[in-house]
């Protein structure tokens, strides 16, 4: 019936697929929060790792710490850096003093959410926890425009922060066992971002979010977690465009978390078969945030990957007036390496906030 | 129409993953055969030649040794070796290429375990290092001695008949 061989790379190739759309199960629709008085991003800041600054977006991020230590005596203390100084620095930029913050809204990779916790500790601020795998950064700015649309909050800051060495050690295997890794998998990223919602100022405004549901279509590789997580960004983005009765050329930029070049391959067949053509303004924060020399097969992954991206390079095109209108969704694989070991299923998760200018 | 609109019919309401996965399986890339089984001969092979230099080394220097007590000694260099690359952080280079070749028994074992001893030093020699150093060559020491015993014990019930 159709033959199509929509974005060829690192040797996917797309068969020819003659049968109707996959489906996914559905009790209740999701219900896209509107907000009337619709939270400022007055701050955005985004700190990365050597290897994300050697990237095509190298230059585009806020800061960089290169020293994969940074004179810490663990990763786990410099991940706390890194989430620290990416929300100090988007509160700095929102000209506001910590006194000023009404909430943290925070989240990161870890069991318990080490990092999270223990920058609470050293900011002092009313705090919110979150967990939500890789989407963690759509759903702090969407609990967060929450209390600012309420106004009950002035200003609000959301964080989130992911780190490879933490995360391979939670995950998978340690730092220097000579394994092989599959080329579907993908890298985690080792980078934070923050941005501060205001109910006042001038700038881009979030103006509606969407928190998704659970989608398990059944994919058991922990390795191959872009083809776990397609489905789920699928899901959000067709209910997100039905409920605000819109298409996907609608949007300027419709930005994907960590689906990885493969992941976001099968997201753009998967929204072909259900009649939402994805086009060049399309782009997934894992596909671009490495390019190809770097070794990491598909692409990265982990929360701080979208949340560096979208806090640095696409917001900044925002600022620079080339967009007007972003729908951002981060994808997260809400498994832990037990579940993955008892043979279960990986469930996942998109949730999607829109950017106006 | 507009494009968005078709596709939201009542009859979506079921769950399609066995043929989700099914087409995630024919788009997955997947390594290379000929490719994975010529690197890990390569890697695979150079150890050997590597520890059999050794072992014809420690022929010359030392005379006076039984050939197992030589060979004793080659296995170490290797592992010291092994050991060393992987606290220096290129064995997981050497891993990622070589594959199964990497994976030897010995070598392997050996990067195993030095690997998660590295890893876990940050909680301590204790509960870090010593707890977790066989995480992952666990495996390999319980199969060994289970299925050591069990041939053991053919061993004696075949040496009964015999």
């Amino acid at each position: 019936m159709r033959t199509t061989v929509l974005h060829k790379s690192d040797g996917c190739e797309f068969v020819n697929d003659e049968q109707s759309s996959v489906i996914i199960d559905t009790v209740q629709d999701s219900r896209v929060l509107f907000f009337k008085n619709a939270p400022i991003l007055s701050g955005t800041m985004s700190v990365v790792g050597k290897k994300e600054f050697l990237g095509p977006l190298g230059e585009h991020f806020d800061s960089v710490k290169k020293d994969p230590k940074i004179g810490k005596k663990n990763f786990e203390a410099e991940e706390i850096d890194f989430l620290q100084s990416a929300i100090i620095g988007a509160i700095q930029k929102a000209n506001l003093s910590l006194q000023e913050v009404d909430f943290l809204i925070c989240g990161d990779l870890l069991n318990q959410l080490t990092t999270s916790n223990y920058v609470a500790r050293n900011l002092k601020i009313p705090y919110l926890g979150l967990y939500s795998a890789c989407s963690t950064m759509t759903q702090a700015l969407g609990i967060g425009a929450l209390l600012v649309d309420s106004g009950q909050c002035k200003n609000v800051v959301c964080g989130v922060s992911s780190h490879f060495a933490t995360a391979e050690r939670q995950f998978r295997t340690p730092l220097e066992y000579g394994g092989q890794k599959p080329p579907y998998s993908q890298w985690t990223v080792t980078g934070a971002g923050a941005t501060v919602l205001s109910s006042s100022g001038q700038g881009i405004k979030l103006t509606a979010a969407l928190f998704g549901q659970v989608v398990d279509l059944g994919v058991t590789d922990i390795a191959n977690m872009g083809a776990a997580m397609a489905p789920a960004f699928v899901h959000t983005l067709s209910q997100f465009l039905k409920h605000t009765n819109t298409i996907a050329s609608n949007y300027d930029l419709i930005v994907s978390g960590d689906l990885g070049k493969l992941g976001s391959d099968i997201a753009r067949t998967l929204c072909l078969e259900r009649g939402i053509l994805l086009g060049q303004n399309y782009i997934d924060c894992g596909a671009i945030i490495y390019d190809n020399s770097q070794k990491t097969y598909q692409g990265g992954s982990g929360c701080g990957c979208s949340a560096s991206v979208v806090n640095s390079f696409v917001l900044n095109r925002m600022k620079q007036g080339m967009y007007s209108k972003v729908l951002y969704l981060a994808t997260g694989a809400l498994m832990s390496p037990q579940s993955c070991f008892q043979g279960e299923t990986i469930p996942c998760i998109s949730h999607a906030v829109l950017f106006e200018a | 129409m507009r494009v968005g609109d078709f596709a939201y019919g009542e009859n979506s309401y079921q769950l399609d993953s066995k043929r989700y996965n099914e087409y995630v399986k024919s788009v997955t890339p997947q390594t290379s055969t000929v490719k994975s089984l010529s690197h890990s001969f390569a890697i695979g092979g150079f150890t050997c030649v590597l520890a059999q230099a050794f072992y014809e080394l420690f022929a010359v220097i030392l005379p006076n040794q039984e050939p197992d007590m030589i060979g004793t000694y080659a296995l170490m260099s290797i592992v010291f070796l092994a050991i060393l690359f992987t606290g220096l952080g290129f064995y997981d280079a050497i891993g990622r290429w070589g594959g199964a070749g990497a994976f030897l028994p010995i070598t392997g074992f050996a990067n195993s375990m030095a690997a998660s001893s590295m890893e876990f030093y940050t909680e301590g020699l204790v509960f870090g290092t010593s707890v977790k150093m066989f995480s992952l060559v666990g495996p390999v020491i319980v199969h060994g001695v289970l299925w050591s015993t069990v041939a053991g014990i053919i061993h004696y019930i075949i040496m009964l008949f015999i």
